[in-house]
């Protein structure tokens, strides 16, 4: 993986930051219409708007960084450049996977959002606080859904099968704390590799391609 | 132009999700500031997925212009607004138009029993006979909820 720019520690972890929210309410949003029941779909799409607009604030504050605006950011990069975690990509065809994801995401999410409050940049600070008041009724959902399927032996091979990729969302020194939460094997056993950042899947162009082609068919337009 | 006229003129913006109360009263508007023609106006999303936010953004700067005023309209992206700041009589207003109004922030995260709880109230016969039927609903901010007594489906502002 070659990186075409060399962006500072900060702009590259609101980068990181806002592509997972992006990619993965992206990914949600594929949902709408189709989820099992008529309040799923509900929840599912609102939940996208949301973390598709976590993604936007992110964005705007890597913009002022970077020179640029959170629409340039989020559709004229390359897939490559992208700096989302592999498990935002997947796409996932069945409901066990996808509440898998949910589930795991948000506790990964909730710890890296949880150190994000204490950190010395007041405006990111501010920010994570914001956006974990927010989470809390996007946990409450995948906290119902996982208590829900906990002994469903699918769900559960979801869950393990996926589990390498919730420890690639998190730096290595947040990983512990996401295994004590979710009651996993904790990352650095010789078993286990992490699905690391940087690395894509095949999946993420894919979506890519979808979720720019409107930008890219008129560049510059005002919408 | 001073600051008091300002927040006047705010005051005549309607949310354009819920317009039976102005921005002022939900309480997005964080600070006005006026020197040498320029307006600035800190202002808040209830919820950053907000759909409506850049519509806010515009009818701000809008009803900055109509006052003969140059426009700059900042997005406060932390924490301190909360559903808490949204004003008595703005809550009146909500109910009335069939929207139960949030209940007060509590000092930890919202939990799911809070949410199940019986707390909420109808906004129509005022019963507190209600359930949660989805933590989801039309935007980020709201929630459905049933109540039992009337038999009617309500929308509730979720706490933030």
């Amino acid at each position: 993986m070659t990186e075409p720019q060399e962006h500072s520690g900060r702009a590259q972890l609101l980068l990181e930051l806002a592509d997972d929210e992006l990619i993965v309410g992206w990914r949600d949003s594929e949902w709408t219409g189709i989820a099992p029941t008529l309040e799923e779909d509900v929840a599912f799409s609102s939940i996208a708007q949301n973390e598709i607009g976590h993604a936007r604030a992110l964005y705007e504050l890597a913009a002022i960084e970077l020179g640029t605006d959170a629409d340039a950011l989020a559709f004229d990069r390359q897939p490559a450049e992208y700096r989302c975690a592999p498990l935002v990509e997947l796409h996932l065809l069945d409901w066990a996977h996808t509440i898998a994801r949910r589930y795991l995401y948000e506790e990964a999410d909730r710890v890296r959002i949880e150190a994000l409050k204490s950190s010395d940049d007041a405006e990111l600070a501010g920010l994570a606080a914001k956006i974990d008041r927010e989470e809390v009724y996007h946990r409450l959902h995948a906290e119902l859904w996982a208590a829900r399927l906990r002994e469903e032996p699918r769900f559960r091979d979801a869950v393990a099968e996926l589990w390498p990729y919730a420890l690639g969302v998190l730096p290595e020194e947040l990983r512990p704390e996401l295994a004590r939460r979710v009651g996993l094997e904790p990352a650095g056993s010789s078993l286990l590799q992490a699905a690391e950042r940087g690395r894509h899947t095949p999946e993420l162009s894919e979506l890519w391609g979808e979720m720019t082609e409107v930008r890219r068919s008129a560049p510059g337009a005002q919408w | 132009m001073t600051a008091a006229q300002v927040w006047e003129a705010l005051d005549e913006i309607p949310d354009p999700e819920i317009p039976v109360i102005s921005l002022v009263e939900l309480g997005v508007i964080r600070d006005v500031a006026v020197a040498d023609g320029r307006v600035r106006v800190d202002f808040t999303p209830t919820f950053l997925g907000c759909p409506a936010l850049e519509a806010m953004q515009r009818a701000l700067a809008a009803k900055v212009e109509e006052l003969g005023c140059e426009p700059d309209v900042r997005v406060i992206t932390d924490d301190s607004w909360t559903t808490d700041r949204i004003s008595p009589a703005a809550r009146e207003k909500l109910r009335a138009a069939g929207f139960a109004p949030p209940v007060p922030r509590a000092a930890g995260a919202t939990t799911l029993v809070q949410l199940q709880s019986h707390v909420f109230r109808c906004p129509y016969c005022g019963s507190t006979e209600t359930r949660l039927e989805n933590i989801f609903g039309p935007t980020p901010c709201r929630s459905l909820r049933w109540c039992d007594s009337c038999r009617q489906p309500f929308e509730q502002f979720k706490t933030i």
